[in-house]
């Protein structure tokens, strides 16, 4: 399936990334990670979320590093000691994470309770309640209306400590930053 | 990069029409894909080509810094404001069937204006963030 | 066919430590930022992925269509998304913050330049 292939270049992309101590290549193997993403969320059919994956993660991201590169003067990481004891225990988690993913249900299978409760009643008073094709903006607007508030003020506040921390320095006063 | 003549004519080919893409993406999100935050970052994404091809301070001229600050807040009290609406109108705090005489149009109404507010913020503090990057570098001012 | 239908949940959990190693064992700050997020998108797989119906459509009610892939996922990871890159601009901005201070960006070189001047300060006293 189309999926496989594109977790399968995935997974490589995210090997190189790994390996790699070039930090420009690095940042933009990113956005390519971010556009395979984005791919594979359209084959999954989530339309909106490959949508905003693609504009965020591959084009948002992908410049707000640069950013930040340029102005940390893009240093090369270099190793100093063999990571043996991070590698075990990540691997040891991932074999953890993989018995537990042997409990899930089988991919595609509508008997799961992911799809029982709540959806089949979206899905079917959606058109008498609200009368908006697009499911997703439904829900994320009208039934889930608190969560967006609260995620609108976070994207605030965040641009708020942005501001708080790269405000314009004043010359003279190189010193006494804490 | 401006004196760059292929460049330069690419950007000024594609930006009016990235912007209008951006427009189109919010006001179709009700029938497509798409939605207030898909609409913002498009909209920034705009700007930010603006700014790499024709250097920064062209930028701020067009899209000034009080303006991205305001964009910033306007978002979120255009959001909490379709709340407090609803609580006027006899409602709970974001309900939208008392928004209209008829519920189902009312829930249009503030599904509309409330996806307004999340463009306009987050694609303020998408540039805003922008700017505060690409100003740090200069030291002296 | 249940080792086939789980390859999906294998490779999110090969991008989930592929994330973690590079957070834990890399010390240049910005490639853990960048392992942060690649950590951050093989969540949203393993919240889309069990959602998907095969010959399903995208959730965008038509009357062409009956079977819809699940779309209560697809809410969450909107706002995920979101909130990962608000976080992330703070991280990098911290980044740039520590780099000004300390001129380097290394983890091992910021922690034994704090640990000089703690040992400096205690020689004072």
């Amino acid at each position: 399936m189309i999926i496989n292939v594109l977790l399968s270049f995935m997974a490589f992309t995210v090997l190189v990334i790994v390996r790699s101590r070039n930090l420009f290549g690095v940042v933009i193997l990113g956005g390519i990670y971010s556009f395979l993403m984005a791919t594979v969320l359209v084959a999954m059919d989530a339309v909106d979320v490959a949508m905003t994956e693609a504009s965020v993660g591959a084009g948002i991201s992908t410049v707000l590093f640069l950013g930040a590169l340029y102005l940390c003067k893009s240093e090369e990481s270099r190793p100093v000691y063999k990571p043996w004891l991070p590698l075990i225990v990540s691997i040891s988690v991932g074999a953890v994470l993989v018995y537990g993913t042997l409990g899930l249900p089988e991919f595609s299978n509508s008997g799961s309770p992911i799809h029982q409760h709540v959806v089949p009643r979206y899905l079917t008073e959606m058109k008498k309640e609200v009368d908006v094709p697009n499911v997703v903006t439904a829900v994320l607007a009208s039934y889930r209306g608190y969560d967006t508030l609260g995620e609108t003020t976070v994207v605030f506040t965040a641009g708020a400590g942005v501001i708080a921390l790269l405000r314009r320095r004043r010359r003279g006063s190189r010193e006494d930053k804490a | 990069m401006k004196h760059d003549l292929i460049l330069r004519v690419m950007a000024k080919l594609l930006i009016p029409f990235i912007l209008l893409f951006a427009l189109y993406v919010q006001f179709h999100g009700d029938f497509g894909p798409g939605g207030g935050f898909q609409a913002g970052v498009i909209l920034a994404a705009g700007v930010i080509f603006y700014a790499l091809i024709y250097g920064l301070p062209d930028a701020r001229k067009v899209v000034p810094e009080p303006l991205v600050e305001s964009m910033m807040a306007i978002g979120v009290l255009i959001y909490a404001g379709v709340g407090v609406a609803g609580l006027i109108l006899g409602g709970n705090y974001l309900d939208y069937f008392v928004l209209d005489t008829n519920p189902v149009t009312g829930q249009h109404r503030g599904i509309f204006w409330v996806e307004v507010g999340v463009a306009t913020t987050v694609s303020g503090v998408m540039l805003k963030i922008f700017y505060m990057f690409t100003d740090r570098g200069n030291v002296d001012e | 066919m249940t080792t086939g239908g789980h390859f999906t949940y294998f490779i999110t959990v090969f991008l989930m430590i592929a994330g973690l190693f590079i957070v834990i064992a890399r010390g240049n700050l910005i490639k853990k930022l960048i392992g942060l997020g690649i950590f951050q998108t093989s969540v949203y797989l393993l919240y889309i992925a069990p959602g998907k119906l095969l010959g399903g459509t995208a959730p965008i009610l038509s009357d062409a269509f009956t079977v819809y892939s699940n779309p209560l996922p697809h809410v969450l990871i909107l706002t995920a998304i979101v909130v990962g890159v608000a976080t992330l601009a703070l991280g990098l901005a911290l980044v740039v913050r520590i780099r000004e201070a300390y001129d380097s960006i290394e983890e091992d070189e910021i922690l034994s330049l704090d640990a000089d001047q703690a040992h400096r300060k205690q020689e004072q006293q």
